[in-house]
C-alpha cells in the first residue's frame, strides 16, 4: 500500500496497533483542512504491527496527550520533505484536562469548570490519580 | 504562594515531629501561647456538620488569641445559591488569615488552594482525606507510647470509606517496627491502592483479619472506627454491616494491660459505653490532643514562633 509523503507536517509511528483513531479523536486532527492519513496494521519489524498517522501540515502536538495514550510513539517532525526532528515520547508527569475523573464524590464532577488534573503515581503500572479526590484514573 | 495543609503527605517528617514537639510544649506551657495569634483570624467553613473538628479549631485559635468567623453548613453559606467553592474562598480569604474548611466533596480543600493566597487547613474532604485527625492520632500515639516506632497497631470496622485510616496508615508507615493488623467484614477491607502504596511499596508487613477477639491480645494500638452511614449510597449494606464489631470489657479481658484504645469519633456503639472506665480507654485524651496539635499547626501555617 502507497501513501505519498508528506513535505511539512507530522508523522506519528510506532502507534500501538489499533490506537491511532484515539489519537486522531483526541488530538482533533478531524478539524484540520489537511491530508491525514491512517495507516493500520502496518507491518513493523519491532512490534509485528503498528498504526501511523501522517499529517501534511505543521502543527503543534500535544505530547502529553500522546505520551499518556500510548508513551512508545515516535514523533517525526517533516520539513521541505525530510525529517528534521525525531522525538522519543515518555509518560507525562501531570495531565490536564486530558482525562475527567469518574468518582461521584469528586469536586471536578460537581464544579466542572475545574481543571481536571491527574499526576502520574505508578510509572510502571502507568496509574495516573486525580490531584483533587486521588482516584485512579479507569485507562492503563 | 500560602503553606496549606491538604493531605498528610505534605509534610515531612521532620516537620510532623516538629508540630508534635510544640502541641506538647503548648500543653506545658499554655501560659506562652496565649497572646501568639493576637490580631489574626481563622475563618472555619464548614460545608458539612462537624462537632469536634469545627469547635476545636475554634477553640485552638481562641487559645492563642485570635479570633474566627465562619459558618457551620452549606445552607448558611453562599453555596446555596450556586457559588463555586473557588469563589466562596477567594470571598473569605480577602477577610481572614487563614482557613479551616470541610467539605462533602472529595479535593474541594485542593480546588479551595488554588483560587487563594492564605493557608487553608483540610478538616475533612468527604471520605478522602482528614489530615488534622491524623495528627491528632500522631500526637495521641506520641504521648502515650512515648514514641512512633516500634508497636503493633490494630485498625478496626470500616477501612474502606474510613479516611482516618488510610491517612493514619500512610503517616505511621513512614516509621520503623510497626506491624499492621487490619480487623473488618470482607466489605470494608481497606482498599487495594493503600495496601499497594503505604506498605507494599515500602515493604511493610500487615496481616488482615475478620475476628477482633483473635487479634487482640498482640495488640499496643486498638483504633477504632464507626460505620459511617453517611458513605454508603445503599442503607442495606449500611444495616447489614453497622455492627460488625462492638467493643466490651468482656472482649478487653485478653488484651494487654497497656493497650492504647483509640477512635476518631464520633462513635455510635462500636465501643461500648462501659470502656470509657477502662484505664486504656484514650480517645477522650484524643479529643483534647486534637486542640493542641491544631494550635501547632495554625502557628506554623501563619509562620509565628513562639
Amino acid at each position: 500500500m502507497n501513501i505519498d509523503s508528506i513535505h511539512n507536517g507530522v508523522v506519528l509511528d510506532h502507534i500501538q496497533a489499533g490506537k491511532s483513531m484515539e489519537i486522531y479523536k483526541h488530538l482533533n486532527l478531524d478539524k484540520l483542512d489537511c491530508s491525514v492519513a491512517i495507516i493500520k496494521n502496518a507491518r513493523s519489524a519491532r512490534m509485528g504491527k503498528k498504526d501511523i498517522l501522517k499529517i501534511d501540515s505543521p502543527l503543534e502536538l500535544d505530547l502529553d496527550v500522546l505520551g499518556y495514550i500510548d508513551p512508545n510513539i515516535t514523533v517525526n517532525i517533516i520539513k521541505d520533505g525530510k525529517r528534521v526532528e525525531k522525538k522519543k515520547l515518555e509518560l507525562p508527569k501531570r495531565l490536564t484536562n486530558v482525562i475527567r475523573c469518574h468518582n461521584p464524590r469528586c469536586i471536578t464532577v460537581s464544579e466542572s469548570q475545574l481543571d481536571a488534573i491527574f499526576l502520574l503515581s505508578d510509572p510502571d503500572k502507568r496509574v495516573y490519580r486525580c490531584a483533587y479526590c486521588e482516584t485512579a484514573s479507569d485507562k492503563k | 504562594m500560602a503553606r496549606n495543609l491538604i493531605d498528610i503527605v505534605d509534610f515531612t517528617t521532620e516537620e510532623i515531629e516538629q508540630l508534635i514537639a510544640v502541641a506538647e510544649d503548648i500543653i506545658e506551657n499554655p501560659v506562652k501561647y496565649q497572646d501568639a495569634c493576637a490580631h489574626k483570624q481563622l475563618a472555619t467553613l464548614f460545608f458539612e456538620p462537624s462537632t469536634r473538628t469545627r469547635l476545636s479549631f475554634e477553640s485552638a485559635m481562641l487559645s492563642l488569641g485570635g479570633s474566627v468567623l465562619g459558618f457551620s453548613s452549606a445552607s448558611s453559606s453562599s453555596t446555596s445559591k450556586g457559588e463555586t467553592v473557588g469563589d466562596t474562598i477567594h470571598t473569605v480569604s480577602c477577610y481572614a488569615d487563614i482557613i479551616a474548611m470541610r467539605h462533602p466533596k472529595e479535593g474541594a480543600p485542593y480546588a479551595a488552594a488554588q483560587h487563594c493566597d492564605i493557608p487553608i487547613i483540610n478538616a475533612g474532604d468527604g471520605g478522602h482525606c482528614h489530615p488534622t485527625q491524623t495528627l491528632t492520632d500522631l500526637l495521641t500515639i506520641h504521648r502515650e507510647k512515648g514514641c512512633l516506632s516500634g508497636f503493633t497497631i490494630g485498625f478496626c470496622g470500616d477501612l474502606k470509606f474510613g479516611r482516618t485510616v488510610h491517612s493514619l496508615v500512610n503517616a505511621l508507615s513512614r516509621y520503623e517496627n510497626i506491624n499492621f493488623v487490619f480487623i473488618s467484614p470482607e466489605e470494608l477491607k481497606l482498599p487495594r491502592y493503600v495496601k499497594e502504596e503505604a506498605l507494599k511499596k515500602k515493604g511493610i508487613p500487615y496481616t488482615q483479619t475478620t475476628s477482633l477477639e483473635e487479634a487482640l491480645p498482640q495488640l499496643d494500638i486498638l483504633y477504632m472506627t464507626r460505620v459511617q452511614k453517611e458513605r454508603f449510597f445503599n442503607e442495606e449494606d449500611y444495616i447489614r454491616l453497622k455492627d460488625s464489631y462492638i467493643l466490651t470489657p468482656e472482649k478487653l479481658v485478653h488484651a494487654k494491660a497497656d493497650l492504647s484504645i483509640l477512635h476518631p469519633l464520633p462513635r455510635v456503639n462500636e465501643i461500648s459505653v462501659a470502656v470509657d472506665q477502662d484505664p486504656r480507654a484514650t480517645y477522650w485524651k484524643q479529643v483534647k490532643n486534637g486542640k493542641f496539635i491544631r494550635m501547632a499547626l495554625i502557628l506554623k501555617l501563619l509562620g509565628i514562633e513562639v
